[in-house]
């Protein structure tokens, strides 16, 4: 399992791949928004919170038809499917690969982003808290979305339509969060429940992304 | 005689041959009665007016949306287990019909929601779970749509089925989190002391009957037809090979 994470996390850092194509995105987005919407402080700053989490889960949509597709293609996933270790821990080894090379980057240069969108003082410790909590989630549901795509041609905006509704109580919790943050409100029911959500994602999901491995393997 | 009697295609062919006129003829008997009572022998709102009468289309259709997803949900988990064809056909003919109604609550509601609240729409939680619901539909019937080999395209969009029902669940109880927005509580509940008034409440039942009577009309009609269409696909196969 440690030679597959390795392998994964070469793999995505080498190959030219998306690893940095997340990121600027995410920096992209978030220098656009402040264009699009005006200068005013006081507006960007209001919506800072809920733009940071677009973003970031924009940004982990765009490479999420790399964790499977790829080895689709050249045959190794067949290999990881027939091999020793149960293919519901390759999937979390792989959404955890994922995560380290998309999720992770996110949550360290959110921060720097949010001085762009003029976050308030005090949504700064709970963006960062609220997107270590909320993007595994994120990786682990798009692992499942992955999962059930690989064998499609054209799978890539299919995954988008797929994926972007299971995303929806992680985007309302983690935005909630951050805005509650920002605003001093109290904010231990919305992160406890964002983490309830990682963690039981990460709890059975795999299960489920794994059959359809399986399915579309057959 | 028990009901996996009708996984075998054929005994069900033969008893929704037999059951569909019955379906249909109930189904229209019971919406034009409780529509036409509806809209034109009920009186207006003293607060609303004459636009409450919408009720009839609303309320139905937006029960009929959830339930209709519930469904494919328990046909679902019938495939996954026991692997009926049928069953998965059935689901797989249930989606549009769902999201039909899903899109009739949200039309008719913000035809309504223009005069009495003032505006088309509001991030208010039942309608956001509404928006959310049709996504899932969409994505639902985009899989079926996107895979050609039949068992792998009802297995995986099984698989979604079930996860995609406890997002579902999930975004509905997190868009609570909200405020309680504009809409209003349930105005019928069969624990509750006070309903609506029973002038609007005699009609809407009927239509609530004739709604569900609609949707397994229409289930039974385009299971019939992918039942066909998947035997109309072997013969064609057949006669290649020949």
């Amino acid at each position: 399992m440690k030679a597959l994470l390795l392998r994964d996390l070469r793999l995505a850092f080498r190959s030219g791949g998306g690893f940095g194509l997340g990121l600027a995105f995410f920096f992209l987005l978030s220098v656009l928004v402040p264009l699009g919407v005006g200068p005013e402080g006081g507006t960007l700053g209001r919506i800072a919170p809920g733009i940071l989490w677009v973003g970031a889960l924009l940004a982990c949509l765009l490479s999420l038809d790399r964790i499977f597709a790829l080895d689709h293609e050249d045959g190794s996933l067949d290999l990881l499917a027939t091999a020793p270790i149960p293919l519901e821990a390759v999937v979390a080894v792989k959404a955890f690969a994922h995560w380290l090379v998309t999720g992770l980057p996110l949550t360290v240069i959110a921060p720097g982003l949010g001085v762009f969108l003029n976050l308030p003082p005090g949504g700064y410790q709970w963006l960062v808290l609220s997107l270590l909590l909320g993007t595994p989630a994120l990786s682990v549901i798009g692992a499942f979305g992955a999962a059930v795509t690989v064998g499609l041609r054209r799978g890539g905006l299919l995954l988008s339509l797929l994926v972007l509704p299971l995303y929806v109580p992680t985007l309302i919790f983690g935005g909630e969060v951050v805005r509650r943050g920002a605003e001093n409100m109290a904010l231990a029911t919305p992160l406890a429940l964002l983490a309830a959500i990682s963690l039981g994602a990460a709890a059975l999901l795999p299960f489920a992304a794994a059959s359809a491995i399986r399915v579309n393997l057959r | 005689m028990s009901i996996w009697e009708y996984a075998n295609p054929k005994r069900f062919m033969q008893t929704s041959a037999w059951a569909l006129p019955w379906a249909v003829g109930l189904t229209v008997a019971l919406l034009v009665t409780g529509l036409v009572w509806g809209f034109f022998f009920t009186p207006d709102d003293y607060k609303q007016g004459s636009t409450v009468k919408i009720i009839y289309l609303h309320v139905p259709s937006a029960m009929m949306a959830i339930n209709a997803w519930v469904m494919m949900l328990v046909t679902s988990l019938i495939w996954i287990i026991r692997r009926h064809h049928v069953s998965a056909l059935a689901a797989k003919a249930a989606a549009p019909v769902g999201l039909t109604f899903t899109l009739i609550a949200l039309v008719t509601g913000a035809l309504w929601g223009q005069p009495m609240w003032g505006t088309w729409w509001a991030w208010d939680p039942r309608l956001t779970s509404f928006l959310i619901l049709t996504l899932f539909y969409f994505g639902y019937m985009a899989l079926w749509a996107a895979i050609e080999d039949p068992d792998t395209a009802a297995d995986l969009t099984s698989i979604l089925c079930l996860v995609g029902s406890v997002f579902a669940l999930l975004s509905r109880y997190a868009v609570n989190f909200w405020n309680q927005g504009l809409h209003q509580g349930a105005s019928l509940s069969l624990d509750k002391e006070e309903n609506v008034s029973d002038v609007f409440w005699q009609p809407l039942v009927i239509c609530i009957a004739g709604f569900i009577l609609l949707f397994i009309t229409m289930v039974l009609l385009r299971t019939r037809t992918e039942i066909r269409a998947r035997r109309l696909k072997a013969l064609l196969a057949r006669e290649r090979v020949a």
